[in-house]
Formats: C-alpha cells, structure tokens, sequence
C-alpha cells in the first residue's frame, strides 16, 4: 500500500542534505537567563531574496510548531538567525549543533524595511530585539543616514552584537536595567534625551526623521510614546504568534489604526503610533498555561 | 426499482466522538453490489453531466455490478485523479446524485432515494488503492523535456500536476507550507479524510514522476519571472482562497476569536490534538460557538466537540447561523454527522459583538435574532436581524467560518497578473489562461470559494489547454 514510502523518504534526505542545514552556530550571552544563540543557516534561495526586515517560520522538527524569526544577515547562500530560549521550540532549535538540519524553513516573509536616506535616524534594540535591527541599522547606514543606536538589555551578559552594532553606527547608547553596563536604566530614557537635546554631532543631517524599534512589546509601546510626544515617525517590528506565516490563519492579527491587519503578510513592520498594544499584548498571552506546561514536560 | 439505498456504515456517533479515527466506514463488497444494482443504467444518464469533472458514472457502476473494480477504477481514474479523496468530500448531493433519475425535479439536494454515487465512487477508489492498481498511463513522447510548474499542491494543483505527468510533462509542485495537500491537509480533518488516502493520492503522482517541492512560496522564494527563466514552459496556479474572512464585529480579536482557518490548521495541520506530543497548542473552551454554515463550519465544529471529549470537558460545542438549516451551504451528511456527534444547532442568530474579561480572552457573544427575508443574489432566503432582540451566549471560544478572500501573496508582487474585484485571478475561461501568458489558474483563487471537485474541474480544464499552448508554442519555434 505504501510503495512510495522508501523513495518519498530519498526524496526528503536528499533535500535536507543541501537545505536547511546548520553551518555556524555560536552562543551570544553567558549564563544570566534565557540563552541567545546565533545560527547560520544555509538555504541559498531564502539567502539570495532576503531584504532587511524580513522573516522565515521554521519547524527543528516534525512534531515542532512553526515559529517566525528575524533574518538578521544573509550571505550568498546563507542566513543568519539570532534567538533566545524563551520557550520550547526555540529551545529545541538551540539544542541543534553545527551539521543539523531544520524540517522546515520558508521566507523571506513579510515586507523589507523601507531603506531611503532619511537624515538622521535612531535604532532602538531590546533584548533578542537588538538581533532584528542590526540588518536595518546596517542597510539605513550605507543609504547615507546618520544613524544613532540604543540598546538595552537587562543585565551585561544578556546584551549582544555590541561591536556589530557599533560598526553601523554613527553612535551607539546602551543601557542595562540593573546598570552592570551602560546607563542604568531603559532605553526610553535615552530616546527621550536624544529627541529633547539635538546631539550637535547631527550636523547636516537635520532632526530625527525617524524611529525604528524591536524589542519586547512594553518596550516597543514605551518607545511609541515617546516619540508620539515629539512627533518621531516610528516603525516597529512586531513579534506575533504565527502559523503558515503567509496570511492564511489570521493568528497575528493586530489593530492598526483601528483596523484588523495580519502581522505576516501586512508587516511584520507597522506605525508604532497607530499599534493596539493593549490588544497585541494580550493576544501574544493566548498560550501561556500550555507554555508552561509543554516546558515542565520537557524538562 | 423498489430497492432501498444501502445505508452506509459509520463508527457509532458515541464512539467517533471521542477521537479523529474515520466517521465514514463505507461500503463492503455486498453493500456496493446491492447499490450499484439499483442504478438503472439510464439512457441518458444525467448524473455524468451533474459530475464537474464528468465521470462516467454509468459505465463504472455498471462495472462494479459486473464485480470488474479494476476496470471500474480505471473508468473513474480516466477523469478522477482521486477517487478516494472525492469519494469522501464530494457533496454529492449537489452534483451527481442531485441529477440522479429518483431525484425529482426541483428538490434542493439528491433524493435519499438517488444512487449513493460517491460511496460507490469510494469502495472503488480504495480498491484500487489496496490493491496497487496502477492506471495504464500513455504518455505522449514529444512532452517529454516540457517542464511545468504549478503553484500549491491543493485539489487544484495536484489534479492539474496528475493530469499534465500522465501526459508524459515533467512537473513540480511548489508548495508554499511543509505538507503537500492544501486544504485537503489543513482544512479537512482526517475523521472526514484519513491522512494515509491522502498520503496515497499524492505519492501516486509521486509516482507518475510529479515533484514536490515544500516550504516554496512563488512570490516570495521566487517569482514567476524566475521560474520561466529556468525553464518552465508553463505555470499553473492553484494558490487557494488563502485569508479567512472575519466578521468586521467588535472584539473579534479577542484571545479564543479564532479563524476557522487558524483553529482547523492548528488541529490538522499541526496536530494540535495531539499536544502537548505535538507542540503547536489549540484552546478548547467549555462553550464553543462556531460560526457559519458551510463545511468548514461542520469540520470545526465537530473538531471542537472531539477536543472537548478528548480533554474530558462536557460536549457543549453549539453552531451558530444566521439563516436556517435549508439554507446551509454544508452537506446534509456533514450537518447530519454534526448533529448525531452532539453539535448544537442554533439558527437565525447574528452574532453583533464579542465581549471579553480582563485578561482580553472572550466570555459572551452578543446576538441579534434573525428572520428570513426576501432571496437574495444566492438564491437563499436573507436573514433579516430583528431590531431589539439582542442577547448574549456564553462562549469561551469562538472559531468564525464565514468564508475566504483570495490570498494576495503573489498576485500583489505581480501586477501584470490580472485580478478582479475580490483580488481573484482573472483568466480566460475556455483556457482558464491568466492575463500572463503561459500562466493558467484554476481553483479558488478563480471564482472564489468552491469544491474539492469544481477545482479539480478547472485544473482538468487548464491541463489540456497548458499541452495545447506548448504543443502549439513548439510549432511556433519550428516555423
């Protein structure tokens, strides 16, 4: 009954051998909480259409859930993934070493990242945030932007791509809730400094034009805020629970400006002014207990 | 002619109930000879012509009476690449057995009385299929260095990919999701569509030499463009009516407001009843509403109810539609199973708003009654909401099945694709050729929301003009 069963397995060995398989892997924090870890990722398909801004949903295997992660770099044939362990399928996903496969990878996803020469932007990474506004960071900075970057991060050993960011950027902030490093304090404190005082270092490059900001959803909405006040263009990345990620189940779906928009296929990026954020952080809460559950299970 | 239909047998409603094996048992050999003995091989058979990919019904009745399954199967192959798909799922009471001889004229659906035309369908399918029958293919020698692609391994990709390879057309199937079978994975639920028939459909085409690519999304990994430029004589697209339709209410995104869409792709697809030995996780409440009142509706519906079983939560799964039973695009089968498993019925009811706790997950819905009114452009009665009569139903969650809009991942990356009004793709419906040439479409995403079989009709449709267009493409190149 099942004749094609031994060739359909070729076929799928055969396609994990030159897709979907880890090439790097490198852990970004110490031992303070939930581990960041970096992957690359080879998928020359995915690699070659990539744009800053982007996604994939992935599956580390068949029994997994299919998760949206930020493509962070891309090379010829490659992408690079950056993620915490919060939970089991991300977990999972840093338990595979260098030479694994992934049962399943599909992008790029999602609109790119609207990259023009604005003046003078500010980047806003917290947390694994930092991760998804490298490549915008990176791509604003050689359109010509002055670009100013703040990071923030709980504690020292939990801030990453330090130097990365550094390399793109005109000037660069960071700020740990506990003060191990940096400013003590969060980024929004920073971002309210910048947008009151014009750093002189600006020149030419004028007011800021825009604010650009990932990082956990209290974060995003504080930083919306602020830049309400001044009346800062704000772009956030948003992190909703996915599925197929290509508009088909309506899982992330988001008020903007009063309307219903799906996160996978109208962003991930929206007007951070116009975000329902009490809405988007209750709806990422839907599976809290089941979280937890699977977790205990798996431990 | 006095015969009784043979009654069909299933798992008890008390039993299925309780997990995701199969509902319908289907006919043993006796029970299929004793029903296709009561066709009355009329001269005119109308039944064909009620099939939209037109079977020949007579003849592979016929057969099965004559006990030649082999030749009924290829009788039905000739024109059905998936017997034992559409055996199931077919609304047979709209098509074949609606214009079966003992249905009067002018009933709404087949007469109990008409041929059981799909399980007849079925018993040879899966003959075929247990007994490795394989079709006699003759493939056409000068297709042999064509390749094609078709986009979405769905009804429609996958009979448009079935029927070009047993022209001898090398074909790939891109596929936007890790499994193939579109809806037929996500959307059906395996107690309607056992997941090893559907397994064995697709590794049949596996078998004709048909690819599957998964995990492709034309539009985004790569674009028409590309896929001419390496070669590809011609593309089909069968990219389904992807985006569920919400109701426009207040508190529709509260947490448990889910798309029928998400809630039967969390259960199917991703084996959400199967967690936590499956990781994607789905909410089961004490009262679930699911609204609408097409198939979709049923399937999640009785998925919901399963679930509550399964989690040893009391049945209270409650299907909520604005008109009334007749006027239900389901099939009766569908309603009939629904209501046996323990799904309440509740009719003329508008649902208005959604309310939540302080957590933002639903509690109640509030509800309009309705009336029914004049018909409107469906030929149904239109549900009138009567003016003063809300009240409010407890229900912790809420699964909306009203409908699909066309998905726009690719047709939004390619403006020389053509698409009307609804974001469907326009074609030429002799040739179902898109405003591209070389790119034909059918399915869903032509028309919006159909059958498995009405898309399997234009795939079959799109197939034959696809071979006219290459052969005739080739002529050109020679001249």
């Amino acid at each position: 009954m099942f004749a094609g069963k031994t060739r359909k397995s070729l076929q799928v060995l055969v396609f994990f051998v030159y897709n979907m398989k880890i090439t790097r892997k490198d852990i970004l924090t110490k031992e303070a909480g939930p581990r960041i870890t970096r992957i690359e990722i080879l998928s020359p398909d995915i690699a070659r259409k990539a744009r800053p801004g982007q996604f994939i949903a992935l599956m580390v295997n068949e029994k997994g859930e299919r998760i949206p992660l930020t493509i962070v770099d891309a090379t010829q044939t490659t992408i690079t993934l950056i993620f915490q362990e919060a939970g089991l399928s991300t977990r999972l996903l840093g338990k595979l070493n260098v030479g694994d496969s992934l049962y399943s990878l599909v992008g790029p996803l999602g609109h790119a990242t609207e990259i023009k020469n604005y003046g003078s932007v500010i980047l806003v990474g917290g947390g694994v945030g930092i991760a998804e506004i490298y490549p915008v960071a990176k791509a604003l900075k050689k359109a010509g932007n002055h670009v100013t970057t703040i990071l923030g991060a709980r504690t020292k050993e939990l801030l990453i791509l330090e130097k990365k960011l550094a390399s793109v950027s005109d000037e660069l902030h960071i700020t740990t809730d506990d003060g191990s490093y940096g400013k003590k304090g969060f980024v929004t404190d920073v971002l309210k400094e910048l947008l009151t005082h014009t750093p002189k270092t600006l020149g030419t490059y004028g007011p800021t034009a825009l604010v650009y900001a990932v990082g956990p959803i209290p974060m995003m909405k504080r930083v919306a805020m602020v830049t309400k006040d001044s009346n800062v263009k704000t772009i956030v990345s948003l992190n909703a629970i996915m599925i197929d990620a290509t508009g088909m189940c309506g899982c992330c779906r988001v008020s903007v400006d009063g309307k219903v928009k799906f996160s996978c296929i109208d962003g991930p990026e929206f007007d951070g002014h116009l975000v329902d954020w009490t809405e988007l952080e209750k709806r990422t809460k839907v599976y809290t207990q089941q979280e937890k559950h699977i977790c205990n299970l798996s431990k | 002619m006095a015969k009784e239909p043979v009654k069909v047998k299933e798992l008890a409603a008390g039993i299925r109930a309780k997990d995701f094996s199969e509902v319908v048992l289907g006919y043993s050999e006796p029970e299929a000879l004793q029903e296709a003995g009561r066709c009355t091989q009329c001269k005119n058979p109308a039944c064909i012509s009620g099939c939209p990919v037109g079977i020949d019904i007579k003849k592979f009745i016929k057969q099965v009476t004559e006990k030649d399954y082999k030749a009924a199967y290829f009788t039905i192959r000739e024109k059905n690449d998936f017997p034992s798909i559409c055996g199931r799922v077919c609304p047979a009471e709209y098509q074949c057995r609606k214009a079966c001889i003992f249905t009067k004229k002018n009933e709404l659906f087949a007469s109990e009385k008409a041929i059981n035309i799909h399980f007849l369908e079925r018993f040879v399918g899966d003959h075929g299929m247990n007994n490795s029958l394989e079709t006699p293919v003759k493939k056409d020698g000068s297709l042999s260095k064509i390749k094609v692609a078709v986009v979405g391994s769905g009804p429609a990709g996958l009979c448009c990919a079935g029927e070009l390879a047993r022209q001898g057309v090398k074909v790939v199937i891109f596929e936007g999701l890790h499994k193939s079978g579109g809806v037929l994975r996500y959307g059906i639920p395996p107690f309607r569509l056992p997941r090893n028939i559907l397994d064995f459909e697709i590794d049949y085409l596996k078998k004709l030499g048909v690819e599957i690519v998964p995990n492709f999304i034309i539009g985004k990994t790569k674009t028409l463009d590309e896929l001419f430029s390496e070669g590809y004589a011609a593309i089909f697209l069968g990219l389904g009516a992807g985006v569920p339709g919400f109701m426009g209410i207040k508190g529709e995104n509260l947490c448990n407001v889910y798309s029928a869409n998400e809630f039967l792709t969390r259960v199917n697809l991703m084996s959400a009843y199967k967690f936590p030995e499956f990781h994607t996780p789905v909410n089961i409440g004490k009262g679930m509403i699911v609204i609408g009142g097409g198939n979709t509706a049923m399937d999640a519906a009785r998925a919901a109810l399963r679930l509550q079983n399964m989690n040893k939560l009391p049945a209270n799964t409650s299907i909520v539609y604005r008109r009334t039973e007749i006027e239900m695009p389901a099939r009766r089968l569908e309603i009939a199973h629904a209501k046996e498993e323990g799904v309440k019925f509740q009719f003329l009811i508008q649902p208005v708003e959604f309310i939540g706790d302080e957590n933002g997950f639903v509690k109640k819905m509030k509800c309009l009654k309705c009336e029914l009114g004049e018909p409107d452009s469906s030929g149904r009665r239109r549900p009138v909401p009567i003016k003063g009569s809300e009240f409010e139903m407890d229900c912790d969650v809420a699964v909306i099945a009203v409908g699909l809009e066309a998905n726009q991942v690719l047709t939004s990356v390619t403006p020389q694709l053509k698409t009307d009004k609804y974001k469907d793709v326009i074609v030429d419906p002799e040739t179902m050729e898109t405003s591209i040439k070389g790119v034909f479409a059918g399915g869903d995403i032509v028309g919006g929301e159909g059958t498995v079989i009405e898309a399997m009709g234009m795939a079959k449709k799109a197939s034959r003009a696809i071979i006219e267009y290459i052969k005739r493409r080739g002529n050109v190149q020679k001249n």
